[in-house]
């Protein structure tokens, strides 16, 4: 057995910090969006008149029913065709995620508003606040709270589906350790230095929301 | 100042309230009892529209209660409502919870609003804890701040729905004299309870429900002297002997 070379990891560092790098903007953006979208969606799903909820359901089953990978190789082939003009890999598949992950996000939005005391809304009505404010002052406050640990979690999921993303020829962290591993012929040290990272990555993750946890139980 | 005339309503096929009929005058207080499941958190929550009605009129200080939109916002504004279950907002402080509807709904400058709600809190004897959590307060602490956070709105009537219900009872007196003290003050005042000796002392009219029925509604010494049907009477001679 030959000895561990890890200059195929060290001398393409800064290829593969690019990588990660496009990995963690495609992760955080599409949380930012898949939340937002994710909220608009379970509350119109809770209170919009029929056929708003049934249709936000359909979405939502379907694209849960939906292997993600096929999404993004959807979206890469709709979203041009859709606008008329190409578009490039990282906002189609960006457009992606975020509306897949909104509806993972939208279902656990859901539960956590109904999971807030149906008296509280009915106290914030009763004093005068319209529908819309009691959300933004009441509920969500409460709902994100308890829901954040399975949020984050979700999140978590969403950075390692990241990686889904050679499919259109986008290189983020995996992709482009295999790029390397592959030319270096060092596959062993890269493949063992990106399951280093992502370890690290997903546990201090999960550390930080076990903690989150209970602090938020007190 | 409220009018409720021929109210119905239904969930589904169970018919809750029965062409209810009655009216708060200004300055009045009428106490609402009745059997558990009678119907009277429903028939109050229909005053300020957080139940909607099917069938019937209501109007407070002259204005319908419809089922949505602006002015029914506009009128839940001006009608105070306290729960059996306090329903403080937890994430907040009880200085916040006081002050909230007031900057949102009201447009009050945060520091008028902090001004009113620190008198209020002093009124009600919960001046100290005004930067604690709900969480952190008994339930008799917890009903005086709601109480106060409804004031803070200056109500043009109060709604109350078995406020000390979910109280131990060495903290139901506590509440009970601040709504006494608001009642003397001549708030309009429409109180859900089972409360006996508070009825006695403080309401104008008892309204009697039973099974979605306003079965009696008369002056406060004509119903606990001679009650007129045999479901008041038999009512009184269970609540009055426990
Ligand atoms: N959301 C609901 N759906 C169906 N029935 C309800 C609902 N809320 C209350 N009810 C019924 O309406 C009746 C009156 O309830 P309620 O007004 O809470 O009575 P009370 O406050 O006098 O105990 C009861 O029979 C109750 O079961
Ligand atoms: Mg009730």
């Amino acid at each position: 057995m030959t000895e561990f070379d890890w200059t195929a990891v060290t001398n393409n560092l800064p290829f593969l910090m690019q990588g990660l790098f496009l990995t963690f903007q495609l992760t955080i953006l599409a949380m930012v969006g898949g939340i937002l979208l994710g909220t608009v969606l379970a509350i119109l799903r809770l209170s919009a008149p029929a056929p708003v909820p049934q249709l936000i359901a359909g979405y939502v089953n379907g694209l849960r029913a939906m292997p993600l990978i096929l999404v993004i190789f959807w979206f890469y082939l709709l979203v041009p065709l859709a606008l008329g003009r190409p578009v490039g890999a990282f906002p189609s598949a960006l457009i992606a995620f975020t509306l897949f992950e909104a509806a993972y996000y939208s279902e656990i939005i859901r539960a956590g508003i109904q999971g807030v005391a149906r008296g509280q809304l009915q106290a914030a009505l009763a004093s005068g606040l319209s529908y819309a404010q009691a959300m933004r002052y009441i509920v969500l406050p409460q709902a994100f709270r308890a829901m954040l640990p399975i949020l984050l979690t979700q999140s978590i999921i969403l950075f390692q589906d990241t990686s889904l993303v050679y499919v259109v020829g986008l290189r983020d962290f995996l992709t482009a350790a295999n790029i390397v591993a592959s030319r270096d012929q060092r596959p062993v040290e890269m493949y063992l230095f990106i399951a280093a990272v992502y370890l690290v990555l997903c546990a201090g993750g999960s550390f930080a929301v076990r903690r989150l946890q209970r602090r938020l139980a007190r | 100042m409220i009018e409720m005339h021929e109210v119905d309503k239904w969930y589904g096929t169970h018919n809750v309230l029965k062409r209810c009929t009655t009216h708060v005058a200004k300055g009045e207080v009428v106490v609402v009892c009745g059997p558990s499941g009678s119907g009277k958190s429903t028939l109050i929550k229909t005053v300020n529209g957080l139940e909607p009605f099917q069938g019937g009129r209501i109007t407070v200080d002259g204005q319908a209660v419809t089922t949505s939109g602006r002015d029914l916002t506009r009128l839940r504004a001006r009608i105070g409502m306290v729960f059996q279950s306090f329903e403080l907002y937890p994430h907040m402080t009880v200085l916040d919870n006081v002050c909230l509807a007031q900057t949102v709904v009201l447009k009050r400058p945060r520091s008028e609003a902090e001004a009113k709600t620190e008198a209020l809190l002093r009124r009600v004897g919960m001046i100290d804890h005004a930067r604690k959590h709900p969480g952190q307060l008994s339930g008799g602490q917890q009903q005086r701040v709601a109480i106060a956070r409804a004031l803070a709105m200056d109500p043009i009537a109060m709604l109350f729905d078995e406020p000390t219900s979910a109280l131990d009872p060495e903290m139901i007196n506590e509440v009970l004299d601040v709504m006494t003290e608001l009642a003397l003050e001549g708030m309009t005042m429409m109180v859900v309870t089972h409360e006996m000796g508070f009825a006695r002392r403080v309401a104008h009219r008892v309204v009697f429900m039973d099974d979605g029925q306003i079965v009696e509604d008369r002056s406060k010494d004509a119903f606990f002297d001679h009650p007129e049907t045999d479901r008041a009477q038999l009512f009184l001679s269970k609540i009055l002997h426990h």
